[in-house]
């Protein structure tokens, strides 16, 4: 068995203050109870003796003090230790959230949103009895019965030993059980993990269900995975408690043994009476602490399970950009582990896109765990000012193309340069600063329609957002919405169709000051005169932009200085202008 | 796989939250008194050990012949080996129960979501849904072993330990009763109201939190690329913050309440002592009671121990039980009849009559007047710009809306006096932005009709062109979706659901611009093949498409809700009128 985690430890770091305040308390707790034990047997003792209540008003004024002294190193050692736990929670939170954040638009198939969100919450709540209780409890295990054994060897040590004898049962006990219930816990709280993510899947996809008649069919598979989660965690437990019925018979096995053998001793006249009340009253505390600590460690053991499944994600390693000091998320907020690891001036100055020219030469990119590349050999030249129309059948890699050209993902071979700089090397952050980018599946998010249009430009004016909707040919139908652009937005907008999503993605793309436009099949959900509208806004009053299009439409094509096939004959079309001198040279 | 019953409908109920909460598990009541008893059993055991033991030692201290603790000798350990066992008996039949009871709530609110979605469940943040479902409902397992179990078993041992002391000293039973309603009721009550706040504050706060954190991923390349990533980190932190805040509070009230405890508790076995030793002084008890009363009072409190705790546990189970109750007590989205009508053998024909839908209330119409006829073997196409409300004709004809107005007739009856699955099994396809779950393509597929064997998935998919992708993977049919379809193409995800819908084959056909996201010449031959595919069969094709719309029997045009064109493409090719107009726009696609 694993006392405790050194990863969660070094966390409990930030906690420290609180964390020794809490066992301080728990020490003082366990004098007061010697005390009050003490107290008690002298004053039973005293009256079996006929001593009336007056001569005991000293040990009776005594016992008092003991009680209240008692109470009050209760709620202090209870209300540091649960505070300790508040605080390490937040910043293991706030750790998961900015690195899952980094890791998002890399992956694929990174953490699931909907598991991460239920790690960030009820997953690490599971720690509130790891740091609240088990960890000072840890530490009293040790020092609590080491105190009441010493107590108990001075006032009558045939006790003394028998409790000695017994005790280190205890974590004997504790530590083969554990051996045995690790694994499974941790098998539990997968299932769990991953029923969070199945409820989450089902959810979104009922109208989907719905529309097959599925909906009620998967009653039956929430009632399977509920009752196989069940069956699962009932086989845990009865290891789990089985622990516990030996902690808790072998305490109080040793505390009856105790109670005859004082019993025995006192009635053949060998101990004093107010010795074996005193050892009576002692023996349970001795144990107490130990079958706690065994207690605690199960009811805290669904925590660390989450904890270890947030350090795995945690130590996912970032994309070799981040590693090279182009920061993903800028360093304002918790930017602490992106900025420690930048060696100084290895990030390459970031060329202006107003006047620099971006080469890709034989580009390719593969995603992980994928044998076919998802863009192979792209050649493209890109001059400011530029109009072009990537073409070419679905899956080929168009949006592959544009998530290179955001850096979102990097060339694993060929060459894909920027003003002559290699564009792995220019800190992605200031890098994207240049871009706008329409994706296929544009995300709006909580907050206003004019929130969400200004979201790359936060400082933008009321006017300059209205514009940028009307360009978008979004500005009929937000107007028409009860609050007009301050009207909240749900998630996904359920209420506005795919076409007034789309709308809205462009809106906030054509208002981003950025001389970059990525546009991916921005006009696919588009009514035709919509679909028009937005081309002519592409040539017209956008035209001075450097604008990339990844369309179907052949309409959309008109204009363009280049037209490129991506995928398919994997070569770009001959373009429209002479390549650049310096992708010649690359090539060879 | 049979869901089991469950015993009370989350919908329309009046009684409070909580309540209906606790109904669910009284089938499970059987269990529910056996956990309780069993953790009596295991609290009396401990709190007899120690009044015996003090018996045990008083009377040998008056040093008897051995026989007269003989039996006190074996009663204390048969006592120390029944408080473990029923201990353990007890914790498994607490976790048996609180898991049982979680199966149905987790049914019974997805049933409740079945009926809602997706009119009903859409206003929520999924993300907020998810914390609902998964932290609400688990508090609903924590309310039944910490909550009422612990309730029950106290009472019973509360209860003897009085009543023994009673046998020894009146006064001094008077105060342990005090002390244990006191430190039973008072205290946890006290904790909980501190509690509460602190819940009130807390819940909240996490569903927010777990929301933001799904929304911050799902769209983190949106963030990324606008910059905003920062942005949105720090809104997460001020959540986290106010989480946080909201911990420290329940830090403190469960604080209180630990205090509190020790104090009454220790303030009681004062009192007894002192009650019991000026008896004693007055020698109207000896030293053998003496010692059995203030050992019964002092392990009599182990039986309240757990209160605070359990009482805080209500509260909070409280707090989330009305939040489930938010959910489970919207408004259905469609009535359901009383008394369904059968379905008619077939063939099938709809006609819409005048159809308004008003949504959300008092706003413009999302359809006005819309008239539509669909007989047997009829395809309609529906066009017209974003938000002209075709979508919302699939949704009346699917029985996902109402009608706000006017009539939707199936084989000239009401559409409503069927069952909505009855209907859906009739009318149905593929819907707008369909939903790809996290499972393999075969899966995918297969849930539009799970009895289908191969041969029938291959011909659905080589239907929707999609048979070449999938023979170029290497795991084939095997291959998994990723979360939401992430690791497909949006071409590929359209077409997977257009073959469900192939798959599926309902006698109605609705297709919601089935050819988003493919490239020109995939539509052309995907429209044809569906065209040829539908032959004989009603068909509703909502698109944006104009190609081949000279195959439809009928092209209504909507603006605003409204029917502004209908006819076949003979008629309204030179009409002049939006149909000439979107198409001449289009510039005749490239046909």
């Amino acid at each position: 068995m694993r006392a405790a985690d050194p990863r969660l430890l070094r966390h409990a770091r930030a906690a420290r203050t609180c964390l020794i305040l809490a066992v301080l308390l728990g020490l003082a707790v366990t004098g007061l109870i010697v005390a009050q034990a003490a107290l008690l047997a002298r004053a039973l003792a005293a009256a079996a003796l006929g001593t009336g209540g007056r001569a005991l008003a000293g040990t009776l004024l005594l016992l008092l003090g003991v009680v209240a002294a008692r109470a009050v190193a209760a709620y202090g050692g209870e209300a540091a230790a649960l505070r300790a736990a508040a605080r390490v929670k937040s910043q293991l939170r706030r750790k998961l959230i900015g690195h899952c954040l980094r890791l998002a638009p890399a992956a694929a198939d990174g953490p699931r949103p909907g598991q991460v969100g239920a790690q960030a919450t009820r997953g690490l709540d599971g720690l509130d009895p790891y740091f609240a209780r088990y960890l000072p409890q840890l530490v009293l295990s040790v020092l609590v019965p080491a105190a009441v054994v010493a107590t108990v060897i001075a006032t009558d040590w045939v006790s003394g030993v028998v409790i000695a004898v017994t005790l280190p049962l205890i974590p004997l006990f504790a530590a083969l059980v554990g051996l045995h219930t690790k694994a499974a816990t941790r098998r539990q709280w997968r299932l769990l993990a991953q029923l969070g993510g199945h409820f989450l899947d089902v959810v979104q996809g009922l109208p989907t269900l719905k529309a097959f008649g599925r909906a009620k069919f998967q009653e039956g598979v929430i009632a399977t995975v509920t009752s196989e989660h069940r069956s699962a965690a009932m086989a845990t437990l009865r290891i789990a408690f089985l622990s516990a019925l030996v902690l808790e018979l072998s305490a109080a096995l040793a505390t009856a043994l105790v109670a005859v053998e004082t019993g025995l001793r006192l009635l053949y006249g060998h101990l004093p009476y107010q010795a074996a009340l005193l050892v009576l009253l002692l023996t349970p505390e001795a144990y107490l602490p130990l079958r706690a600590v065994a207690a605690q460690y199960h009811a805290s053991a669904e925590g660390t399970a989450a904890a270890e499944t947030i350090f795995a994600i945690l130590d996912t390693p970032l994309p070799a950009r981040a590693v090279r000091g182009t920061a993903v998320t800028g360093t304002a907020v918790t930017g602490t582990a992106v900025r420690g690891t930048a060696p100084p001036g290895a990030a390459a100055p970031v060329p202006d896109l107003r006047s620099a020219t971006i080469s890709l030469a034989g580009v390719t990119v593969a995603y992980p765990g994928s044998d076919r590349p998802a863009l192979d050999g792209l050649n493209l030249d890109i001059g400011p000012g530029e109009l072009i129309a990537l073409i070419g059948a679905s899956g080929t890699g168009k949006s592959t193309a544009l998530r290179l050209l955001l850096r979102f993902v990097d060339a694993g071979s060929g060459i894909a340069r920027a003003g002559g700089t290699d564009l792995a090397a220019i800190p992605a952050g200031q890098w994207r600063a240049q871009i706008a980018w329409v994706p296929q599946h544009p995300r709006l998010f909580q907050g206003s329609v004019a929130d969400n249009i200004s979201l790359g430009q936060p400082r933008a004016s009321r006017a300059a957002i209205m514009d940028a909707a009307r360009l978008a040919g979004a500005a009929a139908f937000v107007e028409a919405l009860p609050h007009g652009y301050d009207t909240p937005l749900d998630e996904q907008a359920a209420r506005l169709s795919a076409g007034e999503r789309q709308q809205l993605a462009l809106a906030r793309a054509f208002l981003r000051d950025a001389p970059l436009l990525l546009l991916d099949e921005p006009t696919a959900h588009l009514a035709p005169d919509a679909a028009a509208a937005i081309d002519d806004a592409i040539r017209g009053p956008l035209a001075g932009r450097t604008i990339i299009v990844a369309t179907h439409r052949v309409p959309g094509l008109a204009g363009a200085s280049q037209v490129i096939t991506v995928g398919g004959d994997r070569r770009a079309e001959p373009a429209s202008r002479p390549a650049s001198p310096l992708a010649g040279a690359v090539i060879r | 796989m049979s869901a089991g019953p469950v015993p009370a409908s989350l919908a329309r109920d009046r009684r409070p939250p909580l309540l209906r909460l606790l109904a669910m598990a009284r089938p499970l009541r059987g269990r529910l008194l056996g956990a309780a008893a069993a953790g009596a059993a295991a609290t009396g055991c401990g709190t007899a050990l120690l009044a015996l033991s003090g018996f045990l030692l008083a009377r040998a201290s008056q040093h008897p012949p051995i026989l007269a603790i003989s039996v006190a000798v074996v009663a204390v350990r048969a006592l120390s080996v029944g408080r473990g066992v029923s201990r353990y008996l007890e914790r498994l039949a607490s976790h048996d129960v609180a898991f049982r009871v979680l199966g149905q709530v987790r049914l019974a609110i997805w049933r409740r979501l079945e009926a809602l979605a997706p009119g009903g469940v859409a206003v929520f943040r999924s993300g907020d849904l998810l914390t609902r479902l998964v932290s609400d409902v688990d508090a609903t397992q924590d309310l039944f072993i910490r909550g009422v179990t612990p309730l029950l078993a106290a009472a019973l041992v509360g209860g003897a330990a009085v009543t023994a002391c009673l046998f020894i000293l009146a006064p001094a039973a008077g105060v342990l009763a005090a002390g244990l309603l006191t430190a039973g009721i008072v205290v946890p009550l006290a904790g909980a109201v501190a509690a509460r706040k602190a819940a009130r504050a807390a819940a909240p706060a996490r569903g927010k939190l777990a929301a933001s954190v799904t929304e911050l991923l799902d769209g983190a390349a949106d963030l990324h690329a606008f910059g905003a990533a920062d942005a949105a980190l720090a809104d997460a932190d001020a959540t986290d913050a106010e989480l946080t805040q909201a911990d420290r509070r329940t830090a403190t009230a469960c604080a209180l309440g630990a205090g509190l405890m020790s104090a009454v508790t220790g303030l009681t076995v004062w009192a007894v002592l002192l009650l019991g030793v000026a008896a004693t002084g007055a020698g109207s008890l000896s030293r053998v009671p003496l010692a059995v009363l203030t050992l019964t009072a002092l392990a009599a409190f182990e039986a309240v121990t757990a209160l605070p705790a359990a009482a805080i546990q209500l509260g909070q189970a409280r707090v989330a039980a009305s939040r489930i109750a938010l959910v489970t007590d919207l408004p259905d989205p469609v009535r359901e009849p009383s008394r369904p009508r059968p379905l008619p053998p077939g063939p099938f024909g709809i006609q819409l009559r005048n159809a308004t839908v008003v949504y959300p209330p008092g706003g413009p119409p999302a359809l006005d007047r819309v008239s539509l006829d669909l007989p047997p073997g009829r395809r309609v196409a529906l066009i017209g710009a974003n938000g002209a409300g075709k979508s919302t004709v699939a949704a009346v004809l699917m029985r996902l809306r109402e009608l706000t107005a006017g009539t939707a007739l199936l084989n000239g009856h009401d559409l409503a006096s069927y069952a909505a699955d009855d209907v859906r099994s009739v009318i149905s396809g593929c819907p707008q932005d369909p939903h790809l779950f996290d499972a393999t393509i075969g899966d995918n597929l297969r849930l539009a009709k799970p009895g289908a064997c191969d041969e029938e998935l291959d011909a659905a998919a080589a239907r929707a062109r999609l048979l070449p992708w999938i023979a170029s993977l290497p795991q084939g049919w095997d291959t998994p979706v990723g979360t939401r379809g992430a690791a497909v193409s949006g071409g590929e995800r359209q077409r997977l659901a257009l073959a469900r819908a192939f798959l599926a084959s309902p006698p109605l056909l609705i297709l919601d611009e089935p050819t988003a996201h493919m490239d020109p010449p995939a539509r052309r031959a995907l429209t044809a093949d569906l065209l040829a595919a539908t032959e004989g069969r009603a068909v509703l094709l909502i698109t944006h498409d104009l190609d081949g719309l000279d195959q439809v029997d009928e092209i209504v045009v909507l603006d605003h809700g409204r029917v502004t064109e209908r006819g076949c493409h003979r008629q309204l090719r030179h009409a002049g009128g939006p149909y000439q107009r979107l198409r001449e726009g289009l510039g005749e696609g490239g046909s």
